[in-house]
């Protein structure tokens, strides 16, 4: 164990409960990783520091073997969850310094169960965007580069500081938060695993919302099993949440080597899409096959309105988060323009300059489908498009238990290739937003490499509040993948 | 008197004039904690004391709302005799201020908890009318700004922000500033009667929002036969009007304001006023073109609520007696329809009359209260809640007028007594001698002073008996008004040798 944050969270767990090594050694390896990764731009703000203490109060209770699930292991933190007492930006400059005064309930889950805090990562400006370029702090660079190539590549987004982090060895494991993909999505173009949960099993209190109803933190993680281990120590039901399901958490880690035999795996047939490059639809094909040979039956199954779910969710996403951004005002906290003449001026000059040019698009977006005279013609038909995607979905599950396909239409892409067409950086969500539409359970599992060497991913679908049967059949890909790249240190330099 | 829903007509320069008037009324519910955080509700705390994150709208905060304001709606709703939607939803209304820390106001819009009910209001008249009610929702308060506090700046203080609120909207049908003010009077005493709201407009728990529209004779009742409204005038609304005096000022001032507006060959835009309660006037505040777009939406962190029916059939069991079931039973007892609806129009009044009634007549009871209590109480600016004599002393005092004990003339003395020195009725009345004389031999010898005194007078009444009350008045005031007046007459008569009748 040379290099101690090459390890999976489970191998770390198992080394840190069996005393092998101390959290204080391991924590103190990433926070110099950490240090020499910032030209990744992975994270917003470090927290070695305290990472050390909290590391110290862990190796003390392992001591006494009182230690929790997680206890000792360093992860990282996306910067839309609030930290008591850290600086919690959602990527924005209208939050300014803000620091919460209280705990997500995610995070609260984690450090109750002995995790320990790295620091916050970087993200897309209020998880708005599928390349963390939105972000007020700069671009997050994928650790990945093409065989061809030393350009800069996204790292996907919204979660790009975790992904990034995850990919490079920043920390153990990360969370994320997927309104549209923004788990899955980053999680692909790193060669790593990001799992968005079912709407309502992860608490939403105390994460900076960005469309409510879609909204969903997951882990992201070098292994199907590090994703299960995350998962059953984030989800919880929450008093604090109305709309968090109070349904049993399983212990997702030992349900994972049940095997896929006799698991119906259904093929989307919607899914096969113009301009989606040969080699992903090969992927998709392969990734078939794998699960096959390990007894899982194929079926082709259809999905009719999969073409309206980007339509649908750039109406919805945009009203919601037109409405949940309406408290950053300038009033009680965060950028407060000066030289306002009077409220409106004040509105106007503090969102003005607060919020970047993405933010501000899908505000705009929001407010003008939700207005007197529009509402019918676009909200009201999202909300009747959303369940009859619900229901495509609903009826597919008749016939299978969960569903395979790509996780996005291409690899990683250069930093600034999309930037200036919104249209073409909303198609990166083309195969997830359906998931998010749905309420449903999705992960992505790195399944393979493009020609010049970039990661791709296979995504699952699963019924809702069903992550054990996802988990399992994502860890069936993962064996036969038998994905073993990592991306060349180029930063360590 | 005039038919039910009648208005009162206005005379113009064109003609007679119609008055058209519903009503939204925000109602703080009675209840510790907020609609959808734990923060106190308690009123006139320090500014920004109470206060919770969500209340703040501070990042990742979510609302959970509160099952006490659910019920305390519900109750209500019952209480109007209303239709319970199990199944309602909550929608954001959407609205840049600085007392409103979301950026929108968490309301119901197109499925509110409550739907169709009715209240009934006593006029003066003796008429009773019906009001409709369109619906009952819940929804939250807004902080308030402070703009008095600093040269330059405004300041917030939100401990409001997020009081739960049940804003109630009737249909049109009130006629006249005294049926508005009746209306809202009726409302305040149904919640207070069911516990649901205290009432108290000085401290903001109830603030009513009045829709004035006048029309020309006849044309609301063509409303009432076709449930149109082309027949009724353009309304407007007159925001926060708290008070019932400050009502009927408003209603008057905007109808003859419309009516003005009209026959000087203009039309009423559709618009929301302010009343302004100094100079007693409506002004205008922002058109119909001005009004926000409030782009309401489901909010999408809160479930739909739905309600167990038979839960409300569990609420609807504990709904006390309220102020129309209680004036139809002190009307069996006797009571005149007025006196009852003056009686029930307060819970504690009502409470008091009860007690005060206990075991002797009820007529006699309502009586003393309304003509003695209720007299000294408005004579001494107190409210029935601060009475210094208790029901219990006053029941006292009627039952022995109504045994005999004391005159009718000395029970009120015996009460400005003991309103004054306070003590027990009974042992008053041992104490000081207060006792009717009912003893002849006492009323004998008063007679005879009497006679004794006036010889002349005796002549006189031998030959006109109808005089005998003179005598009767000073044999009174011989035995101090101690002495039964009936045994007084009963003895004259035999011993003036009076006939029976006269």
């Amino acid at each position: 164990m040379s290099d101690l944050t090459a390890m999976t969270l489970a191998e770390a767990r198992d080394a840190v409960q069996a005393k092998k090594i101390s959290s204080k050694e391991l924590t103190g390896a990433f926070v110099k990783a950490i240090e020499a990764g910032r030209p990744l731009n992975a994270y917003i703000t470090e927290a070695g520091e305290q990472a050390m203490l909290m590391a110290d109060v862990s190796d003390r209770r392992i001591a006494k073997s009182e230690g929790g699930a997680l206890e000792g292991l360093p992860l990282a933190i996306k910067d839309l969850f609030c930290t008591k007492g850290v600086r919690t930006t959602a990527a924005s400059k209208i939050l300014g310094n803000f620091v919460p005064p209280y705990e997500s309930t995610v995070t609260q889950n984690l450090w109750d169960a002995g995790a320990v805090m790295l620091g916050k990562t970087n993200l897309d400006e209020f998880a708005m965007g599928s390349s963390n370029e939105t972000s007020a702090f700069g671009p997050v660079f994928n650790p990945w580069r093409a065989s061809n190539s030393n350009a800069n590549l996204v790292p996907g987004g919204s979660s790009g500081g975790s992904s990034a982090a995850v990919a490079a060895d920043l920390c153990l494991a990360a969370t994320g938060t997927d309104t549209g993909g923004s788990i899955r999505q980053p999680a692909a173009v790193t060669g790593r695993v990001g799992l968005k949960p079912t709407y309502g099993r992860c608490s939403r209190f105390g994460i900076v919302a960005f469309a409510s109803s879609l909204d969903q933190a997951g882990p992201m993680t070098k292994t199907v099993r590090d994703a299960a281990i995350m998962l059953k120590t984030m989800a919880s039901v929450d008093a604090k949440d109305s709309t968090s399901v109070d349904v049993p958490v399983p212990d997702y880690e030992k349900l994972l080597e049940g095997g896929i035999k006799g698991l119906r795996v259904g093929i989307p047939k919607e899914y096969r899409i113009d301009g989606v490059p040969a080699e992903i639809n090969a992927l998709w094909t392969k990734g078939a096959d794998w699960l096959k040979a390990q007894g899982a039956e194929i079926v082709e199954v259809s999905l009719p309105h999969t073409k309206y779910a980007l339509p649908t969710y750039y109406i919805v996403a945009p009203a919601e988060c037109s409405s949940n951004l309406a408290r950053y005002d300038g009033v009680r906290f965060g950028h407060r323009a000066s030289g306002a003449r009077d409220i409106t001026d004040l509105y106007e000059k503090s969102r003005g300059e607060g919020f970047g040019a993405e933010v501000q698009r899908r505000i705009l977006i929001g407010t003008y489908v939700l207005s007197a005279g529009y509402y019918d013609a676009y909200y009201s038909r999202a909300q009747k498009l959303r369940t009859l995607i619900k229901r495509d979905f609903d009826q597919a599950f008749e016939k299978c238990d969960v569903l395979l396909t790509p996780t996005t239409p291409g690899p990683a892409f250069a930093v600034g290739a999309k930037t200036t067409d919104p249209l073409e950086m909303y198609l990166q969500d083309v195969f997830t937003v359906t998931v998010n539409l749905a309420g449903l359970p999705g992960i992505s599992v790195p399944a393979g490499l493009t020609e010049n060497g970039l990661p791709l991913g296979l995504q699952l679908i699963g019924k809702a509040f069903d992550e054990a049967t996802l988990l399992r059949a994502a860890y069936a890909v993962e064996t036969a993948a038998d994905f073993k790249h990592s991306p060349a240190k180029w930063w360590n330099v | 008197m005039s038919a039910a829903g009648k208005s009162k007509t206005i005379k113009g320069e064109t003609g007679d004039w119609e008055i058209v008037i519903g009503m939204e009324v925000h109602a703080q519910v009675a209840s510790q904690s907020k609609l959808f955080s734990g923060a106190s509700t308690e009123f006139g705390a320090e500014p920004n004391s109470q206060v919770s994150f969500i209340d703040a709208g501070f990042p990742g905060m979510l609302p959970v709302i509160n099952e006490k304001c659910v019920e305390q709606a519900v109750r209500t709703g019952l209480g109007l005799k209303a239709q319970i939607n199990l199944r309602s939803l909550f929608d954001r209304k959407n609205y840049f201020y600085p007392d409103l820390p979301q950026g929108y106001q968490i309301s119901q819009y197109k499925d509110p908890i409550v739907g169709e009910g009715e209240v009934y209001i006593d006029l003066k008249d003796g008429e009773t009318i019906k009001v409709g009610i369109e619906r009952l929702h819940l929804e939250q308060d807004a902080g308030k700004s402070l703009h008095d506090q600093h040269p330059d700046s405004s300041f917030v203080d939100l401990n409001r922000s997020g009081i739960a609120l049940m804003e109630i909207v009737t249909k049109p049908h009130m006629r006249s500033s005294e049926e508005a003010a009746a209306f809202l009077k009726k409302l305040r005493a149904i919640v207070r009667y069911l516990g649901t709201c205290d009432g108290n407009m000085d401290e903001g728990s109830m603030r009513a929002d009045v829709n004035v529209s006048v029309c020309k004779v006849g044309g609301y009742d063509e409303f009432r036969r076709t449930g149109s409204f082309k027949t009724l005038g353009t309304r407007c609304e007159i925001k926060n009007v708290n008070s019932m005096r400050f009502i009927a000022q408003a209603v008057e001032y905007e109808a003859r304001r419309q009516i003005e507006v009209i026959e000087g060959g203009g039309t009423i835009a559709q618009e929301t006023r302010l009343f302004d309660s100094r100079q007693g006037e409506t002004r205008s505040m922002r058109s119909k073109e001005e009004a926000h777009d409030y782009r309401y939406f489901p909010d999408p962190d809160l479930l739909p609520l739905e309600l167990d029916a038979a839960w409300v059939e569990a609420i609807k069991k504990t709904l006390p007696e309220l102020p129309d079931e209680k004036k139809a039973r002190f009307m069996t007892l006797g009571l005149g329809a007025y006196d009852a609806s003056v009686l029930v129009a307060e819970r504690e009044l009502a409470d008091f009359y009860e007690e005060m009634a206990k075991g002797v007549d009820a007529k006699a009871a309502a009586n003393w209260l309304n003509n003695e209590v209720l007299g000294r109480l408005n004579r001494d600016g107190l409210s029935i809640t601060q009475v210094p004599v208790s029901a219990a002393a006053n029941n006292a005092i009627i039952a022995m007028v109504a045994d005999q004990t004391i005159s009718g003339k000395i029970a009120k003395d015996l009460l400005d007594i003991v309103w004054t020195e306070g003590g027990d009725p009974k042992q008053v009345v041992e104490a000081r001698g207060m006792k009717q004389v009912t003893d002849t031999g006492a009323i004998d010898a008063a007679i005879e002073a009497v006679i004794a005194a006036n010889p002349a007078k005796v002549e006189e009444v031998k030959a006109k008996p109808k005089l005998a009350a003179w005598f009767v008045g000073q044999v009174m005031k011989q035995t101090g008004g101690k002495a039964n007046p009936a045994a007084v007459n009963a003895a004259l008569k035999t011993r003036l040798n009076l006939p029976d009748e006269g």
